[in-house]
């Protein structure tokens, strides 16, 4: 298989949300996602986590353009699907590329049919309650992708690809004429995923897959993902708020903070040798399910909320409860620097943190 | 009276539904001393909050307790009626919710719904009770209470509205407060804060806490011991390090098995538990974890395995323990 290759890729991605009830001449906007940049190798996964507001699923959805980006690059297999004119282009080193007079170079303005994307990218939604449509079967649920891409030649074979799929995710051929309210929350998960899988796609986002889940059912829907990954090479974005079972699937974890990404390691990486403040305190947070650890650990407990992504801080967003932060903080917004092979992170202070 | 501040013992509770009788508590049996924290574990419809709600004689509707004894305290609240029941709610044992944006009261001030318990259990007057409000408020981490006071509760975080319902658990100082998932709603960082928050509490006014949850990592943390739950039973009761380290029922391995763990340094694939919950309309006969179980026997699907104990506080409802302890017998 094609190691390190480049499937999706996002530069400078925006996505702002206009805020209801702002003033016409000041409108006020929402910096749900403002200028991250990442990639994903064939084969990979990546996690993004983050504290609720952060603007995980939101860059999840803009990604599949099911939310149209206000400024950004998406790059899927080499092919630009979206480019909103004004980001500059990258070399393979990511320096910008510019022309003979020194002008920065910019793509050109891009939006294209997302349709026959949507066969190689889907995604798998949250809240598995949510996500199915109660007065449909859930053969036809699966069955929806089927006939919008003209997948199947007959009846027989789509009713057999129905099956196929719903075994594939550990159900039987019996399910396919049921209604989702007749399921548990792990197999209505499991139909979320079938449906994902329907055409055989080569990159899911999936968003917070297993949040909804009991504890006893999110392992069995996690060693299906990894199954599923070892299968059929699937590249994930696994989006979740649990860092651990996020560092337990992924490859490499990005972690976002009000809608910048402030640190992106290999995940072994980013568990054990954290430099961002940020970070730090959330896997300080996050309590050990081993008692004598978790009583020789020592907690980080950050001060305060995570501020109004309306209003956010100037500078760097984690400032107001950063316990390095100082004026340089407040003034400059900190700059995506390569730490280590690999490893990003954006803070002013990366030296005094360790 | 007894050593223990709750001591609960063969507890039957069932909800009468139009589709019959869900059997919500089947023979549940806990004791916690005065100070400790005990942590009830489950998944969802294990019974963790049901067997908390009625030791706050709050059993919803169709739910009935139909056999067993609750002791708090000196209290025995299975005789007790209503009207005794809102002396001690409140003053001996409160409780948190899960969701504090729908546990406040939107159309009343923070200031108002911390007052009303005040003056609802205490002779103070309504300038005493405001005094004491603001203590609590400070109690608990918040800043300015003065003006938080007056605030509304959609004009706070989740974090804050958490402490808030922690400041008007404890406005009497209650000997028990029961905590039902305090902090499954917020994020880690914040759900760190809230419980050194709990725990310092704790410390502080030496109550003892009832911690449900389904988080392992919230009780490795927090708690001295643990009650495990399946379908309406204590499958297994014991110090937090004998149910982490020498857990003898299969389900609590399985669950211990199948989270993933943030401090391991290779790849380790998780081990699921096979199959789906109960259904409690329909529960299996006999062990109702037997149809997951990856040691089941025929007599598991016969027959409720009683309580083996493995040491004074270390008690696991399963046959493959009966079978150890009968053929240790049979050897001696």
């Amino acid at each position: 298989m094609e190691q390190n290759k480049k499937l999706v890729e996002v530069q400078n991605l925006k996505q702002y949300f206009p805020v209801a009830g702002s003033k016409f001449f000041e409108k006020k906007v929402v910096k749900a996602v403002d200028d991250v940049s990442f990639y994903l190798n064939k084969g990979e996964t990546l996690g993004l986590v983050g504290e609720s507001g952060c603007g995980k699923t939101t860059t999840g959805r803009t990604l599949l353009r099911l939310y149209e980006p206000t400024s950004g690059r998406i790059i899927y297999d080499g092919e630009t699907i979206f480019d909103s004119g004004d980001v500059p282009l990258y070399n393979e080193d990511g320096t910008v590329q510019t022309d003979e007079k020194g002008n920065v170079k910019y793509g050109r303005k891009t939006a294209v049919n997302m349709l026959p994307y949507r066969r190689k990218m889907q995604i798998v939604f949250q809240d598995p309650y949510a996500s199915l449509d109660p007065r449909m079967t859930v053969g036809d649920i699966v069955g929806e992708a089927i006939d919008i891409h003209h997948l199947a030649a007959s009846k027989q074979d789509r009713r057999d690809r129905i099956i196929a799929l719903l075994e594939r995710v550990g159900l039987n051929s019996e399910h396919a004429n049921r209604y989702p309210h007749e399921f548990s929350g792990g197999q209505r998960q499991r139909v979320g995923i079938a449906r994902a899988l329907a055409v055989n796609p080569e990159f899911i986002v999936c968003d917070e897959p297993i949040s909804a889940l009991d504890v006893s059912i999110q392992a069995q829907v996690v060693n299906m993902f990894e199954e599923l990954q070892e299968k059929e090479g699937l590249t994930y974005l696994f989006i979740a708020h649990d860092l651990s079972v996020v560092k337990h699937i992924s490859d490499r974890i990005g972690v976002m903070y009000l809608g910048r990404m402030v640190e992106l390691a290999d995940s072994y990486e980013l568990t054990f040798h954290s430099v961002h403040p940020y970070t730090r305190s959330l896997i300080s947070a996050i309590p050990i399910a081993d008692p004598v650890t978790s009583r020789q650990s020592k907690r980080i407990v950050l001060e305060g909320d995570v501020p109004s992504p309306v209003n956010p801080p100037s500078g760097c967003h984690f400032r107001t409860r950063c316990p390095f932060a100082d004026k340089l903080c407040e003034q400059e917004q900190p700059k995506w620097t390569e730490v280590g092979p690999g490893h990003y992170a954006a803070c002013h202070h990366l030296d005094k943190v360790k | 009276m007894s050593e223990y501040l709750v001591n609960i013992q063969n507890e039957r509770l069932s909800f009468f539904t139009p589709a019959g009788e869900v059997k919500a508590l089947n023979d549940v049996s806990l004791h916690l001393k005065e100070g400790e924290v005990l942590g009830i574990v489950g998944e969802s419809g294990s019974g963790k909050s049901v067997t908390a709600y009625s030791l706050m004689g709050l059993t919803a509707y169709p739910g009935r307790l139909i056999g067993g004894t609750l002791d708090f305290n000196g209290h025995r609240i299975n005789d007790m009626t209503e009207k005794q029941m809102r002396k001690i709610r409140g003053n001996e044992v409160s409780i948190i919710f899960q969701d504090p944006m729908t546990s406040l009261n939107p159309v009343y001030t923070i200031g108002n719904q911390i007052c009303e318990v005040i003056l609802l259990h205490t002779n103070k007057n309504r300038a005493q009770a405001k005094e004491r409000a603001k203590e609590l408020l400070t109690l608990v981490g918040i800043n300015e209470p003065e003006k938080r006071l007056k605030q509304y509760p959609h004009e706070l975080s989740g974090g804050m509205r958490q402490r808030v319902m922690i400041a008007i658990a404890l406005a009497c100082e209650p000997k028990l407060l029961i905590a039902d998932e305090p902090t499954t709603a917020l994020d880690v960082t914040i759900q760190a804060q809230i419980l050194e928050l709990m725990m310092d509490l704790k410390e502080k006014l030496g109550m003892a806490i009832i911690m449900i949850t389904h988080d392992l990592g919230v009780v490795a943390s927090m708690c001295d011991r643990i009650a495990v739950m399946y379908a309406g039973k204590v499958v297994e009761y014991g110090s937090t390090d004998d149910i982490f380290y020498n857990p003898k029922h299969e389900y609590t391995r399985g669950l211990l098995r199948s989270i993933p763990k943030l401090n391991e340094k290779e790849h380790k694939k998780l081990v699921p538990i096979e199959g789906t919950p109960v259904d409690m309309l329909n529960p299996p006969k006999g062990c109702p974890f037997a149809p997951r179980c990856g040691s089941c026997m025929k007599i598991c699907l016969r027959e409720m395995p009683a309580y083996t104990d493995i040491s004074d506080v270390h008690y696991s409802a399963c046959w493959l323990l009966q079978k150890e302890e009968f053929e240790k017998g049979g050897n001696a």
